[in-house]
């Protein structure tokens, strides 16, 4: 094969695909914390004992779960519009991604739940603290804790899944790499550099979570 | 126009059902070849050399670092590049099943390595070779440990393999989006395509299950 390796065309286009870097760790952060709160809540929900909160919640949980999440940014840009809900392809997939990452953090964070002992929550009661007292100061920060290796798992994960965006045409790291790959044929190149990029960066928000949960360990 | 969702449905049934069959097909034959490829890749990352394991552990790193649809893109264009002339189909069903190898790897990896080393030196003192400990003492034990994983990642690769309709593969979401330029029933269609993927994955659920209960030792 005659195939010599030239970055020239992606070097030249380097900063367009770091701007889409930024824009997917935008897309990425800005879900993750909105998922985050909605995943805290419909964990407290699944595991609370009012069977009014676990049927919505499981349903929630089992539905998104068990969709692909193409189908889902698919819709919520194509299909919401309408139902009279006409959102940009930003804001329809941060929407998209919220929803789904609060699906996959009510699973973590309900596991998260389920390892704090009972003791906890009766130590609260007895010392005079309300319910929503009890979740705030003493079990969600403990569960926290306990569930910082598979959260980083599932924030590699939805860090990934931004990349669908690039289906509804958000310049994003994805789409940008699409058009380099279009304009220039340095076919091999490019698809190279995107995936060393998404490596990297799934590898710096390893990193970074391993030092948060090492900052943030209890002491044995 | 005039249609309404039934009609256009009872139009559509042809190429939904289609739709279905290569979504599925897509799905076997990425499991199947990410399952067998990645039974190797954990082998090697528990039994290999030093060489093999890092080559091994530097690929599912970033396979798993990589988000699917670039290797699904990837795949199809670099292919194509090379003159490897693969089409769509079979370039989005290697980009899954790579994918699908680093998993099962990684799942393989972790349910040897959970089996207590005790194990391995019973077998030895009443003298079974290598190959013996692993085809009837290590192998059945990691089975049953890599079950709910691996159904698990089933299920993900019939999610994934929607991405193929990204290259222009007519599974079942691309075969929706056709229909929708057709009728425009774009909040119909989707709602049908989401039901079955939901009715395929949640399938996949119970039947590992089920086969998890059957597999299960007495205790």
């Amino acid at each position: 094969m005659g195939y010599t390796l030239n970055f020239g065309a992606v070097w030249r286009n380097f900063d367009f695909l770091l701007s889409g870097l930024a824009l997917s760790l935008g897309l990425a952060v800005i879900s993750i914390l909105i998922g985050a709160a909605i995943g805290l809540a419909v964990a407290f929900a699944l595991t609370s004992k009012s069977r009014f909160a676990v049927v919505p919640a499981r349903v929630y949980v089992t539905v998104i779960r068990n969709l692909p999440i193409l189908v889902l940014v698919l819709f919520a840009f194509f299909a919401l519009p309408q139902m009279g809900l006409r959102l940009d392809k930003i804001k329809s997939f941060v929407l998209v991604l919220s929803l789904y990452s609060g699906a996959y953090l009510a699973e973590v964070f309900r596991a998260g739940l389920l390892s704090i002992p009972r003791g906890l929550t009766e130590a609260g009661l007895a010392i005079g603290l309300t319910g929503m007292q009890i979740r705030s100061s003493i079990i969600a920060p403990l569960m926290l804790r306990n569930v910082l290796p598979s959260l980083s798992s599932t924030i590699i994960s939805l860090f990934k899944d931004t990349s669908l965006a690039a289906a509804i045409a958000v310049p994003e790291l994805t789409f940008a790499a699409r058009k380099i790959n279009v304009e220039s044929f340095r076919v091999i190149e490019t698809w190279m550099v995107t995936s060393a990029l998404y490596v990297v960066t799934c590898f710096l928000i390893a990193a970074v979570m391993r030092f948060v949960e090492r900052r943030l360990a209890l002491p044995r | 126009m005039t249609h309404t969702f039934l009609e256009q449905l009872w139009i559509a049934r042809y190429v939904i059902i289609n739709g279905v069959g290569v979504t599925v097909s897509i799905s076997l034959l990425a499991i199947l070849a990410g399952s067998v490829l990645g039974v190797f890749v954990g082998l090697a990352l528990v039994y290999g050399n030093v060489v093999l394991r890092v080559a091994v552990r530097a690929y599912t790193d970033i396979i798993r670092g990589t988000p699917v649809l670039v290797l699904v893109l990837a795949s199809y264009y670099v292919s194509a590049a090379v003159g490897l002339d693969l089409g769509p189909f079979s370039a989005g069903v290697l980009a899954l099943a790579i994918f699908c190898s680093s998993h099962v790897g990684e799942i393989v990896r972790g349910a040897l390595q959970a089996i207590p080393k005790g194990q391995t030196e019973a077998a030895k003192a009443i003298g079974l070779t290598f190959t013996q400990t692993f085809t009837s003492v290590l192998w059945p034990q990691a089975m049953r440990q890599c079950l709910p994983a691996w159904v698990n990642t089933a299920a993900e690769m019939v999610k994934a393999s929607t991405l193929l309709s990204v290259i222009g593969v007519a599974e079942l979401l691309l075969r929706t989006q056709e229909i929708i330029s057709r009728n425009f029933m774009s909040l119909q269609f989707y709602f049908l395509a989401g039901g079955l993927f939901f009715i395929v994955n949640y399938g996949i659920e119970h039947f590992g299950r089920y086969v998890e209960r059957k597999t299960a030792l007495p205790s």
